[in-house]
């Protein structure tokens, strides 16, 4: 059981993550967009989306800390164990709270404003069940496990994931974890399986490619005319 | 020098009579579909008015186009790469949909569904962004012909600068229609707002176009053009602009807006022009002399240095051709008649106008004077300085120099041709005293007045010897799985492989034609409307089930 949970389940959901979005790009480019419903309303959305979206990147950044970089490192560099937990709990509070205040806005917004509930696809509901399910046990670790059960994940939970991209696969780590560890880790496997059939692809057209780009992009006419492919068999003539 | 071509529109807006086909027979073509209810590539504004969407021009609020900043150079209005990136998540710049108008349709079902009563059964607005009942308070043209503009058009961005002491003597005096498409700029503000450099500018024909697999939707581009012409799909969740018609033109054909254009009154052509000093001429200071700087980096098709490079840089001997028999190029460089839109926004707009001297004619027959006699033109475009400044805020950056001599060529042409028409010797007086030449003069008489459509339209065909290939002229049914596959993809409004857009098309009219849904979603209740049954068989609803069912 073990062994299934903690080591087929993440295998199985990250290969569908990958080969999912290689096959999304090549299929649906078009499809390919975040989707905003700015258009529609944007008082509510002044607000809750920022606070979730930094609040998102923040928490990105603290788990690429904390599950991401092995314990001994950050021990060489001289932080101890104390301040860890202390920036840990402090900003990892503070941004996961971020997070859930600007999803609340953004799923009341999404239930009250008519033109934006009614622009929500099926997939998005279960999305943003998921999503969410996996912000609030998330949070709740930082909460509870760091103040009051002082569970270590840095030496359970991160091993156990670094494992999985090493293939030293330790699924006894997790069977150890707290529960709530547990399940954030097993809806955080399904999000990603989720992942690139949603909306969620547009994480990946982060636009960082805007810093250094020329402002006007020229481009040339498109070797085809028209929308037909040119035909196999035969090439055009110039 | 870098020599590139530029497909250029001019419109005469004297010969605007504000009847909308353009605009009707382009969203017919275009943006008729759900998503794009509100969009219009092409729009037709009263001035003075707001225009589409409201209030467009005050870029203090809007943040469109570029500014000079301290040290003179040239950045965007509504910040820099890294501010773009910081407001990502809310746009906040971006226009709301009540910023343009709730598109809606009507409760046509009501008029069929209706049992016997005593009172006429009403068709109620049904707004096609939330399918609710709506109350109708604006759209795209709710202030056309001046219409309510006692409340509304004092909020016209440009008549603000003019001063607020003309707005009765104006409203008396003075109105003209303004269409509108996207000005495919030389130095595109959309397309620099753009984080995923979806939005290209084609380097063969200058035309700007949304990469519809590249973009993200970041929405940044509508807030970034000055003159918002570009548009949010909500549908789609993809930005959508005009798009020159460019399937028409790569084959020689004019865009749909031009080609059905009641007034005649545009021209399609190419200019010439040197890539290399756009930056240069965007960045010139005062506003008043970006006009100027923008007609000097066009570039004179005869001059054979200029051919040279032209063809050095890859322009088609017959691009080079069609250049010179450009009336886009005669009515901007040669005549001197056709001004840009809002050179202030530093763009460099590509779809130039001759303002209106139609207004100016008014005044002087309405005080009972001849009307088409120079002197009496002339005195009035000395007089009435209130529509001239308007139209320089529009056209000049607020410079009335440039106005004052178009709306004097005008003048001296209808009272230089009245001669010649009515048979009296022509006055060489006449041209003479706005620096023309007679023979320049009736030139100029014939590209204005009598140009048949192979003058008004001069389109090089694209290059590609592929021409049975051509959407337009094959028959694009033919395309991999043919017409009638089914919608959208499983991820949403139009995901999934593209779609050709004749194939679309057909699809779209069969859809309308069979549809009995207000708006075509598939989950909104089913309800009658006639106005696309097509005649067979009875639409669903339109009789009551009968019993036995």
């Amino acid at each position: 059981m073990d062994t299934f949970l903690w080591v087929i389940v993440p295998y199985i959901c990250l290969t569908v993550f990958v080969v999912g979005h290689f096959w999304r790009y090549r299929y649906d480019k078009f499809g390919w967009t975040t989707r905003s419903s700015q258009l529609y309303e944007d008082r509510l959305l002044r607000w809750g989306s920022p606070l979730f979206h930094f609040g998102l990147l923040a928490v990105f950044l603290g788990h690429v800390m904390g599950l991401g970089v092995p314990k001994s490192w950050t021990e060489a560099v001289g932080v101890s164990e104390g301040l860890y937990h202390f920036l840990a709990v402090s900003v990892g509070a503070v941004a996961g709270f971020g997070t859930v205040v600007g999803m609340a806005i953004l799923i009341y917004r999404r239930r009250t404003v008519g033109p934006v509930f009614s622009a929500t696809t099926k997939m998005d509901k279960t999305m943003y069940a998921v999503l969410a399910t996996v912000i609030l046990l998330g949070l709740a670790n930082t909460v509870f496990a760091n103040i009051f059960a002082h569970y270590d994940y840095r030496e359970g939970v991160s091993i156990w994931f670094r494992g999985i991209f090493r293939f030293q696969l330790h699924p006894e780590l997790m069977a150890e974890a707290p529960i709530t560890f547990q399940l954030h880790g097993l809806a955080a496997m399904l999000l990603f399986a989720l992942w690139p059939f949603t909306r969620l692809v547009h994480v990946f057209s982060a636009p960082l490619g805007y810093l250094t780009r020329p402002y006007i992009v020229y481009r040339s006419r498109d070797t085809q005319l028209g929308t037909h492919r040119p035909r196999p068999g035969w090439d055009r003539t110039r | 020098m870098k020599v590139m071509a530029q497909m250029a529109m001019v419109m005469n807006l004297d010969k605007c009579i504000g009847c909308h086909t353009c605009s009707v027979t382009c969203k017919q073509a275009w943006t008729n579909r759900a998503g794009t209810e509100y969009v219009w590539f092409n729009n037709v504004e009263t001035r003075p008015g707001q225009g589409y969407p409201r209030r467009y021009e005050d870029q203090e609020e809007w943040q469109g186009g570029w500014e000079l900043n301290k040290r003179g150079r040239l950045k965007l209005k509504a910040g820099g790469r890294l501010k773009k990136l910081a407001t990502i998540f809310s746009n906040p710049k971006m226009p709301s949909i009540q910023d343009y108008y709730e598109p809606w349709t009507y409760d046509y079902a009501t008029l069929t569904d209706a049992p016997a009563q005593e009172h006429t059964p009403v068709a109620r607005p049904k707004s096609l962004i939330s399918g609710k009942d709506m109350k109708i308070s604006w759209s795209s043209n709710w202030d056309d012909d001046l219409g309510g503009s006692a409340a509304t058009a004092e909020h016209d961005p440009v008549l603000k600068k003019v001063g607020d002491k003309v707005k009765f003597e104006f409203e008396q005096t003075f109105m003209f229609y303004l269409p509108r498409i996207c000005e495919h700029c030389l130095n595109p503000s959309c397309a620099a707002s753009c984080p995923s450099g979806a939005i290209y500018k084609r380097t063969e024909d200058g035309i700007v176009l949304v990469d519809q697999d590249r973009c993200r939707g970041w929405r940044m581009c509508v807030s970034g053009c000055p003159y918002k012409k570009v548009y949010f799909n909500h549908r789609t969740g993809k930005a959508e602009k005009c798009t020159f018609c460019f399937p028409r033109v790569e084959v020689g054909l004019p865009t749909v807006c031009a080609e059905t254009c009641v007034g005649r009154l545009r021209y399609i052509g190419l200019v010439l022009y040197d890539a290399d000093r756009v930056l240069e001429a965007a960045s010139v200071m005062p506003e008043s002399a970006l006009y100027e700087a923008q007609r000097s980096i066009l570039l004179d098709p005869h001059d054979p240095e200029v051919m040279r490079a032209a063809e050095r840089d890859g322009v088609p001997r017959d691009w080079i051709d069609a250049a010179q028999r450009s009336p886009v190029n005669a009515l901007i460089n040669t005549y001197k008649v056709a001004l840009p839109l809002h050179p202030e926004y530093r763009t460099m707009p590509m779809v130039w106008y001759i303002p209106p001297l139609s207004p100016v004619v008014d005044v002087v027959r309405e005080t009972g004077e001849d009307a088409e006699k120079r002197e009496n033109l002339f005195a009035a475009i000395d007089v009435l300085r209130i529509p001239i400044e308007y139209l320089a805020e529009l056209f000049t950056a607020g410079d009335v120099a440039p106005v004052d001599g178009v709306l004097r060529k005008l003048a001296a042409m209808r009272s230089y041709m009245r001669d010649i028409n009515l048979g009296r010797d022509p006055d060489g007086a006449i041209p003479a005293a706005v620096g023309m030449g007679e023979e320049e003069m009736y030139d100029m008489y014939r590209l204005l007045a009598l140009a048949k459509y192979d003058e008004r339209y001069v389109i090089p065909p694209a290059h590609a010897e592929q021409a049975h290939d051509l959407e337009e002229v094959a028959c694009s049914l033919d395309y991999e799985g043919g017409p009638g596959m089914g919608g959208s993809g499983p991820f949403g409004e139009g995901s999934g492989g593209t779609t050709p857009i004749a194939v679309e098309n057909f699809r779209m009219l069969q859809d309308r034609q069979t549809s009995d849904t207000l708006a075509s979603p598939d989950d909104k209740a089913a309800r009658v409307n006639l106005l696309n049954w097509d005649g067979k068989g009875s639409p669903q609803g339109l009789f009551p089930p009968k019993a036995d069912e």
